[in-house]
């Protein structure tokens, strides 16, 4: 049988051999191309089917693991121990009522795969352990794998497909690979609908400059935190909403949000941003914005081999020539052949691979970018990006 | 972009405890950086044991002392157009700063590289520091910079107790310490300001158990930052970094932390206007995000050199790019060769770096950790888990121990005597608190005692539960043990540890576990967590993987074994033999070179000198693992000094093809009494020897050949356990000792000729003739170790027939012990006659000082013959013959060691060394005392002391216009002195015995700096020296 033949011993990678005596939690990874993973489990006991992507942040899992732009994804940490300084309290927020240790109110990535995830955390805002959090949003994880193993195959390879399997018994792995190849794409679902709220949520603050309205497919609640503490009052609406809904807030600028899968799947909100665009309204994408934005004004996007994730990434801003270090978690990118003729210039590139990270309008109020200004995990060092943000939105955009 | 022409980099000197052989590779990567843009390389550097002071690498080498008296010298014959201060440590900073206050830098148009001047003293003077970081918005812990005890005061008034009070201007925390009382400030606020080149000392609010982190920035001069690393130390705040076991990257630190207190780096780095690498270091609390800046070294640093080890990220060379002009943007991450250096590295695997002490070798030595360093060595761990990491690193350390437990530790039954020495915390608390774990301890308590963060404990007590679980593997079928094994393996156990508990032996685990696949992977250091290909082959071995990252290949390929950590009696002496060695391998033929070292200081675990860099411990078991894997056509050992050379032996009875002399004749030499036997058989004279297994027969023979005798047990190295009896009573008290160190190996004693001559030889041979590099004499008699004698090439007082007899013996030697390669043979003389006292079938630590002063390559021309050549020279014995007179002289860290009793003999002390020629004996003797620490001229005012006749002796011969303070055992005389030498009065104390008095003053001379004589011959040499001698 093909699978059988898939799934051959050669494919078969463990640390930690799973037969008789052990105790604790099974767990299997099948990928795409029939490679099986073996470990142990944690977490919660299940199945997860997701893409499989890696990210090679050292620090920041509660806020990679609460990114909506994470949905539909099995995460693979890089770094080999994960949960070391606990998971802390949702309810631990901030002046504006946002958690300060989370980018959302849940977790989001489908599964999580570490080397080691630390059951005895130590630290003083933790209250559970991560494996722990993860039991308890039902996520499933696999620890004691060569992760940098794992991470050499998605590079080599691609990003692939996988199946994750959280069990207290032995798992069939050529009945794993069966519901595998039955499942749905990444590339062909709209992850989106599942994160974007279905109404309007609305953080106001006292003295503020102005409304922004974020087009949410799945922000992340620093974005907000960003533009809250640059004086704006935000509204999130949801990501189909038409011009015309948007503008009864009264917005003096959009922010158009980071937020999961493939861009070409959501016209209705490219449309919207067009007609955005068309209003003239002081405009900044974030990510999957900024693909969106590259959409609306009749450039493409290509999927990346393997993505960038991470902490670490350089961008050359090319109007000053200066470099950043930046947090990005994104595998689609903007097609620089594609930009003629759009009126977009392309503002920061990625100084290791040269894809670009950054677009700015020759004439319209309209920036864009590809990594995570609001850094969270991450560097802050571009911060200064919603600065720029505000400065067209007072020049621009004065509250209609 | 236009760049100077010629460049001068000054170097950092002596290797002292806070500045060691991590100025050799960032000074080394500097050069690297600016040859490759066909910039012409003038080096300043006495330490002639360095890799930088070699011909290969600056295009000129001056061994002068790192002082602007000597620099400017070399500014005004050189005419260099730029100046590199950042690479050579304090020194050269301090050095850089007087040439620009004494208007030098500006009469000779002499440009400053990098950062400049005036970020150097808002980074270094520590008020002026303050005052940066508070109008930047930083945090900074409340405190006061005082000049006066009367200010120091008022100052603690305001602050209130605890308070640590650092020195300006200064490094390795030396002089700083934590002021419990009024008591301890009034006591110890003189000595800091004594110690400040500023004479200005920092008092601040202590913050006890805070976290220490470390943060490396680069910066280039249009404003583009990075921070490649962060870095954690275990230890908590009040332990010096260079004393705490440091890991990376940060491990018990949030997102949020990490971020702020990075960009803390980022802002504090441009307010003080850095262009290259600066090191930060924070305070942040154990209960808040709240942390405070509190200091930064505004140059590469032991930190960076193991930063850079750590992440991959070659900072020192990056820093030298970046001071030449060059933006980050425009340069490559050498590891992948594609990408960005404008980029912060990703680890996908901890690092654990411990510091390595040597305190058994000082009497009334203070072993308590604080904030002033003490370490004399550091040795890095690359693991898939800390487990991993922490217990390669313990062995790595070669101090006996075979992992974190398993050791000695049932010693210590009572958990509350361990949570006393635990409150403390002296050099052993890791062992300690691993224990007190075993005994039930709870992890909290053990976390509240010593500050340390609960995570670290949580790992010890695995590591602990592991050793639990492997003492009751009794019964278990083979899968199940199998499986245990696996585990303990990823925790890092070694097969010794395993086999300890499983009452096997050690290679019994090795085959059991290996016939069931347990073995390790390679994996490569990348920098970027496996996300792009990597160029460069930086490896380690690990349990935590199954998959190897490299491909073997075959190859013609060598492996060459390092020096592992540093410590007193290995220094870089040893790293210049193993990178001349990898170059000369490279030179005569061999595809693939490759490296086993784990020292991160080093430029040999620079992973661009050998092809495959194995960052990994130099022991049996790892080195198997590695050979088993590469298949290599054979293994040097005989580079990297005693670590190495102790598996020699080993190594070869499991298998391994060793080049060189066979490691049965290494045996036979090592053996002090197999090597006795071989003399004798030679009919070369020794001095009368037994063998000994119990007391009585020890007695026995000292009786008849008279006290005193020399005691040593089998395999030596530094003096270690040697020592020199005068009397039975003395003997008896020492032999207990000496078999608690080395039970395996009898005890050698041998009759002490007193007032002998000391004369080594360096040399290669081939098992038929002998090239002989120098015949080192010796200033002091026999008796004090040959590391702390002042070195003379040629000699001096050598008769022609004593010199022919040394000749005649080392011929004879080489060729019944068949070496091929390196010797290093130690002899006597008195009275015309010449007797052996040891031989070493490796690199010396003479060989980089001899080589470079005949310019012979000895550690060349024993790869030459490794490779089966012959030497190529007339006759049977050759010596190469010197241009000039050279000088070796040691470096003492006497002033780091608290309490330490400053003394020369058998045992080794001195931390390191400078060389310096001279066209007469008394030029090179100044040049080379000179170029030591604290060492300073002119020198006008001399205190002599001694317990014997000496002090008129040595008055007779002082020069004239030199002021003479003898000091007698009169009272008065006494505390006059100790005044003197507090008020640092003096300008060389030269004092002499080991009494109670002599111990205070000798005491305070190292306490307030003042440069320390210690031998008789030493200060005759001196004062003749200044004599004839003036330095223009």
């Amino acid at each position: 049988m093909k699978i059988l033949q898939i799934l051959s011993e050669n494919f078969i990678y463990f640390l930690i051999v799973v037969e008789e005596g052990f105790v604790g939690l099974h767990a299997v990874l099948v990928l795409e191309d029939g490679s099986v993973f073996r470990g142990k489990g944690f977490g919660a006991v299940g199945e997860a089917i997701g893409e499989v992507v890696f990210t090679t942040g050292m620090v920041g899992y509660c806020e990679s693991l609460t990114d909506p732009s994470y949905r539909g994804q099995i995460l693979c940490f890089t770094y080999p121990l994960i949960g070391n300084y606990g998971v802390p309290s949702y309810s631990h927020v901030d002046y504006y009522k946002l958690p300060l240790f989370f980018e959302s109110h849940q977790i989001h990535v489908t599964g999580v795969i570490v080397h080691e995830a630390c059951k005895t955390p130590s630290h003083w805002a933790s209250v559970k352990s991560f494996p722990e959090w993860l039991e308890e949003e039902g996520i499933p994880g696999i620890e004691g794998i060569d992760t940098r193993m794992l991470v050499q195959k998605l590079r080599e390879h691609g990003v692939m497909m996988g199946i994750l399997s959280v069990s207290e018994e032995e798992v069939n792995e050529a009945e794993l690979y069966r519901k595998l190849c039955k499942a749905e794409k990444y590339s062909a679902r709209r992850f989106v609908e599942e994160v974007s709220p279905k109404e309007p949520v609305f953080h106001e603050i006292e003295d503020s400059r102005g409304t922004v309205v974020v087009l949410d497919c799945g922000v992340k609640l620093s974005i907000v935190r960003c533009l809250l503490k640059r004086k704006f009052s935000v509204v999130r609406v949801p990501y189909y909403y038409q011009l015309h809904d948007i503008m009864e807030f009264k917005p003096c600028g959009i922010v158009v949000s980071n937020g999961p899968g493939n861009p070409v799947l959501y016209e209705e909100t490219v449309s919207t941003i067009r007609d955005i665009i068309d209003e003239k309204l002081p405009i900044l994408g974030i990510c999957l914005g900024n693909q969106l934005i590259a959409l609306a004004l009749g450039a493409s996007t290509f999927k990346l081999k393997y993505g960038h994730r991470g902490l670490n990434k350089p961008c050359v801003d090319l109007t000053t020539g200066k470099s950043y270090v930046t947090s990005q978690n994104h595998g689609y990118a903007v097609d620089a052949k594609s930009l003629k003729g759009t009126g977009l210039k392309v503002w920061f590139i990625n100084a290791d691979d040269k894809t670009i990270e950054g677009l700015r309008h020759e004439k319209l109020p309209v920036i864009s970018v590809q990594f995570h200004p609001e850094a969270s995990p991450g560097p802050l060092d571009t911060a200064w990006v919603f600065d720029l943000f505000a400065e067209m939105v007072v020049k621009y955009g004065v509250s209609k | 972009m236009e760049f100077p022409s010629k460049v001068l980099l000054l170097g950092s000197g002596a290797i002292k405890i806070a500045e060691a052989a991590e100025f050799d590779y960032s000074g080394s990567q500097a050069i690297k950086a600016l040859k490759e843009e066909g910039i012409k390389v003038v080096l300043v550097n006495p330490n002639i044991a360095t890799i930088q002071t070699d011909p290969r690498l600056a295009d000129k080498v001056y061994l002068l002392p790192v002082r602007s008296f000597f620099v400017e010298k070399v500014i005004e014959k050189e005419r260099p157009d730029g100046i590199l201060l950042g690479f050579g440590g304090q020194a050269a900073l301090n050095c850089g700063v007087e040439l620009y206050k004494r208007g030098v830098l500006a009469k000779y148009d002499v440009k400053v590289l990098g950062t400049p001047i005036e970020a150097i003293e808002r980074a270094s003077n520590r008020e002026l520091f303050r005052k940066t970081m508070i109008e930047a918005g930083l945090p900074v812990p409340p405190s006061r910079a005082v000049s006066s005890l009367e200010e120091a005061l008022e100052a603690a008034e305001e602050l209130g107790y605890p308070l640590i009070m650092r020195v300006a201007y200064n490094l390795g925390g030396r002089g700083s310490s934590i002021l419990f009382s009024e008591k301890d400030l009034r006591e110890r606020v003189p000595k800091g300001l004594a110690q400040s080149m500023i004479r200005q000392v920092l008092l601040e609010k202590y913050l006890g158990k805070w976290k220490e982190i470390e943060y490396e920035v680069v910066r280039d001069c249009k404003g583009n930052v990075v921070v490649p690393v962060c870095l954690e130390n275990v230890d908590p705040m009040g332990v010096h970094t260079g004393d705490s076991i440091v890991v990376g990257p940060s491990q018990t630190i949030s997102n949020r932390e990490y971020y702020a207190m990075r960009e803390a780096s980022i802002k504090a780095a441009g307010a003080v206007g850095i262009i290259g690498e600066c090191n930060i270091q924070f305070a942040l609390s154990p209960i808040s995000e709240d942390f405070y800046v509190i200091e930064m070294n505004p140059r590469m640093s032991r930190s960076s050199a193991l930063a850079s080890k750590a992440s991959g990220y070659p900072l020192a060379y990056i820093a030298a790019k970046l001071a030449l002009g060059y933006t980050l943007p425009e340069l490559i991450n050498t590891v992948t060769g594609a990408t960005t250096a404008a980029f912060e590295p990703s680890l996908d695997y901890v690092v654990v770096k411990i510091p390595r002490w040597d305190f058994s070798k000082f009497s009334k030595v203070d072993r308590r950790l604080c904030t002033q360093m003490k370490s004399v060595g550091e040795v890095m761990a690359i693991g898939r888990c800390f487990e991993e990491a922490l217990q390669k690193a313990i062995r790595m350390l070669d101090i006996g121990k075979i992992g974190l437990v398993c050791n000695d530790e049932d010693k210590y039954t009572d958990p509350r005597e361990l949570l006393e020495r635990l409150k403390e915390r002296d050099d052993e608390w890791i062992f300690l608190a691993a224990r007190a774990l075993e005994l039930g301890v709870p992890v909290d308590v053990i976390s509240e005692v010593t500050g340390v963060d609960r995570w670290f404990i949580y790992k010890i007590k695995n590591i602990v539960e592991m050793k639990k679980k492997l003492l009751k593997a009794r019964g278990l079928s083979e899968r199940e043990l199998r499986e245990l094994i696996r585990e303990a393996k990823r925790l890092g156990f070694s097969d010794k540890q395993i086999a300890k508990c499983l009452g096997c032996s050690e290679s019994e685990v090795r085959k059991f576990r290996k016939r069931l696949g347990v073995v390790p992977v390679v994996k490569k250091i990348d920098t970027l967590a496996a996300e792009w290909p990597a160029k460069a082959n930086y490896l380690y071995v690990t349990y935590g993987g199954c998959v190897d990252d490299v491909d073997f290949g075959e190859r013609s390929k060598v492996i060459v074994l390092g020096s592992s950590t540093f410590r007193i009696g290995v220094s870089v002496e040893f790293d210049w033999a193993t990178v001349n060695a990898v170059w000369a391998l490279r030179k005569h033929g061999v595809k693939e070179v490759i490296v086993v070292n784990c020292n991160p200081e080093t430029v040999s675990t620079d992973w661009d000198i050998a092809d495959k860099l194995y960052f990994e411990e130099v022991t049996l078991e790892r080195v198997l693992d590695i050979y088993e894997k590469e298949k290599p056509h054979g293994v040097v050992v005989s580079m990297g000094g005693q670590t190495p050379n102790n598996i020699a032996l080993k190594l070869y009875k499991n298998g391994v093809s060793v080049l060189g002399t066979s490691p049965v004749n290494i045996d036979e030499a090592e053996d002090r009494s197999k090597f006795s036997k071989i003399l004798a058989e030679l009919k070369i004279k020794q001095p009368p020897w037994i063998e000994a297994s119990d007391l009585e027969q020890v007695l026995e023979f000292a009786r008849k050949v008279g006290y005193p005798v020399v005691v040593r047990p089998s395999y030596v190295i530094g003096g270690a356990a040697m020592k020199t009896c005068y009397s039975e009573k003395e003997l008896i008290k020492y032999l207990n000792e000496a078999a608690k160190i080395s039970p395996e190996h009898p005890v050698v004693v041998s009759k002490f000729i007193e007032g002998a001559a000391e004369v080594e030889v360096d040399a290669v041979s081939d098992g038929e003739k002998v090239l002989v590099g120098a015949v080192i004499e010796h200033i002091e008699p026999a008796g004090v170790h040959s590391g702390d004698a002042t070195m003379v090439i040629p000699p001096v007082t050598l008769s022609r027939e004593a010199y022919t007899k040394i000749l005649d013996y080392t011929l004879k030697i080489c060729r019944r012990l068949k070496v091929r390669g390196p010797i290093n043979i130690q002899f006597l003389v008195k009275n015309g006659e010449v007797y052996v006292i040891e031989a070493n079938v490796r690199a010396s630590r003479s060989m980089p000082f001899v080589s470079k002063s005949v310019s012979v390559n000895l550690a060349e021309e024993a790869v030459k013959v490794m490779l089966g050549n012959k030497l190529e020279i007339e006759g049977d014995i050759a010596v190469a013959k010197p241009k000039y007179y050279a000088v070796k002289y040691p470096q003492f860290s006497w002033m780091q060691l608290t309490g330490a009793d400053p003394q020369l003999d058998v045992n080794m002390r001195s931390t390191g060394e400078v060389a310096a020629r001279g066209r007469s004996l008394y030029e090179a003797f100044i040049k080379a005392w000179l170029a030591s620490e604290p060492s300073k001229y002119p020198v006008k005012k001399v205190l002599i002391y001694s317990e014997d006749t000496a002090t008129k002796e040595l008055a007779k011969i002082v020069p004239p216009k030199i002021k003479v303070y003898l000091v007698d055992r009169n009272e008065g005389a006494f505390s006059k002195a100790l005044v003197l030498l507090k008020r640092r009065e003096v300008d060389v104390a030269i004092i002499l015995g080991n009494g109670d008095k002599a111990y205070l003053l000798k005491r305070a001379a190292a306490d307030y700096n003042v440069p320390l004589i210690l031998h008789r011959d030493t200060a005759k040499m001196l004062l003749i020296s200044l004599k004839l001698c003036k330095l223009h």
